[in-house]
């Protein structure tokens, strides 16, 4: 556990990618990327809560903070986040 | 939450459709022989530009990403650009699908100059004989003429959309040699018995040894391959093929035909597939979430006749309009079922004397060109 929150992603100033739009629904969002075409499900509605205001914190870790998420689940939130940046849905500032 | 309980939720519907097809115009200049919509002949009940516009209107405030553009040939429409213009305004991305005989060097170029656009040229063959046979004598040359436009105009990766067939399973690998020396991305899908397929589905559906060789392709190349989630009956074969392993019709799929018609999905253009039509009141958004037919749809669906084969979490029964066109029941079977038991049911079906299989509702063929396959 003490080396996932040490994970230097957490440390990073991230955001949505400006080309991104989020579609609230029952399961969480739908992510849709304009540029890269590319249909992402966010599957968690904290996930989705992180993710929108990611831009205005200095830190992903401020972010998971910011949303009262608990540190037991950051290592899943910093996953989620790894595979969102893979597709672009999520990008360091 | 893992993918089977997302499956779950899509099944129950969302508040607006992913992926929405909307068939422009029944006019068409080619008359393909498994056109799922039957096009040729405009339709006068066509929507106006203001009609379809205040569609699109519709769709922004539902927040639907994209569209997928089709028809008919959709460039025939006088007011196509103004259209795919107005959409991209309104943040709503287009695809959409052509036979390309409007792109000239032209129209390549202000295709290019535009964002949020993403354009499928129609192939059904990698050489005139073969897809000839299908789209029309000429078809080839018109759709090689408007990738070689879109490339020189400096277009990027459109796609190349191909319908399989039998007759065109042993061309895939060439397909995608096509596709990677136009730095195009290929795009394969499933064919289905709709619209004229009707006519022309025995014929040219792949057999029960090609579906094993398409599954196996897939899952060497699918990676790189668009499929529209198109195969999912194959993963009966074994692991699942990448995409959602549903049937999304009506739940995250519909499509809205010429006339503002919806139905469940662009396979089933039948009167019992239409959920309501754009210019009812409260428009296009309150057919999706009240009518009775996607409400039903919405609902947890019978597996029938495939309840006790150890397949149907696989191939959760296949594609619905695939069974309706051919006469079988929704809860069995796809025709194409790898296990077989489709054939059976075929087979069975053919033996009764009189069978009356749905036709369209719909038929825009153009009277002096019908097209009979024999």
């Amino acid at each position: 556990m003490s080396t996932d929150l040490l994970n230097p992603l957490l440390e990073r100033p991230l955001a949505l990618h400006p080309q991104v739009a989020l579609r609230p629904e029952p399961f969480g969002a739908l992510a849709y990327h304009y540029g890269n075409r590319r249909l992402v499900f966010l599957q968690h509605a904290d996930l989705v809560a992180v993710a929108r205001v990611l831009a205005d914190h200095p830190s992903l870790a401020a972010a998971l903070d910011a949303c009262g998420i608990d540190r037991r689940r950051w290592p899943s939130f910093t996953k989620a986040v790894e595979s969102l940046m893979k597709s672009e849905i999520i990008v360091e500032r | 939450m893992s993918a089977e309980t997302l499956t779950t939720q899509l099944k129950a519907g969302l508040d607006a459709p992913i992926c929405l097809t909307w068939e422009l115009t029944y006019a068409c200049n080619l008359q393909c022989v498994h056109c799922l919509s039957s096009s040729g002949q405009r339709d006068p009940r066509e929507l106006t530009t203001a009609e379809a516009k205040r569609v699109l209107d519709d769709l922004r405030d539902l927040q639907v990403f994209y569209i997928n553009i089709g028809g008919g040939e959709p460039m025939v429409r006088r007011d196509f650009f103004e259209l795919v213009e107005h959409s991209v305004g309104n943040g709503i991305g287009v695809k959409f699908s052509t036979n390309g005989a409007f792109i000239d060097a032209e129209k390549a170029r202000r295709l290019a100059s535009m964002d949020y656009l993403d354009i499928q040229i129609s192939l059904d063959g990698v050489d005139a004989a073969t897809n000839d046979a299908v789209r029309g004598v000429g078809s080839y040359d018109m759709a090689m003429r408007a990738m070689e436009n879109l490339a020189a105009a400096d277009f990027g990766p459109f796609k190349i959309s191909v319908v399989v067939t039998r007759q065109n399973v042993p061309q895939l690998d060439r397909f995608k040699a096509l596709a990677d020396g136009f730095g195009a991305q290929l795009r394969v899908t499933r064919l289905r018995p709709s619209g004229r397929g009707v006519d022309s589905w025995d014929h040219l559906h792949p057999t029960n040894a090609q579906q094993r060789e398409i599954y196996d392709w897939l899952m060497a190349n699918g990676d790189n391959v668009l499929t529209g989630d198109s195969f999912f009956h194959l993963n009966a074969l074994g692991d699942p093929l990448p995409g959602l392993n549903m049937c999304g019709a009506g739940r995250v799929v519909c499509l809205i035909d010429p006339i503002g018609d919806v139905y469940a999905c662009p396979f089933v253009i039948h009167d019992e597939f239409l959920a309501g039509n754009v210019r009812d009141p409260g428009g296009f958004g309150h057919v999706w979430k009240h009518s009775e037919l996607f409400r039903s749809l919405r609902e947890p669906q019978s597996a029938g006749a495939c309840a006790s084969c150890g397949s149907f979490d696989a191939c959760q029964g296949g594609c619905m309009a695939a069974k309706f066109f051919t006469g079988l029941p929704l809860d069995g079977p796809d025709p194409e079922c790898v296990g077989g038991d489709g054939e059976v049911a075929l087979a069975e079906l053919a033996a009764v004397p009189v069978v009356l299989k749905p036709r369209p509702s719909q038929d825009h063929t153009k009277p002096e060109r019908r097209l009979v396959v024999t």
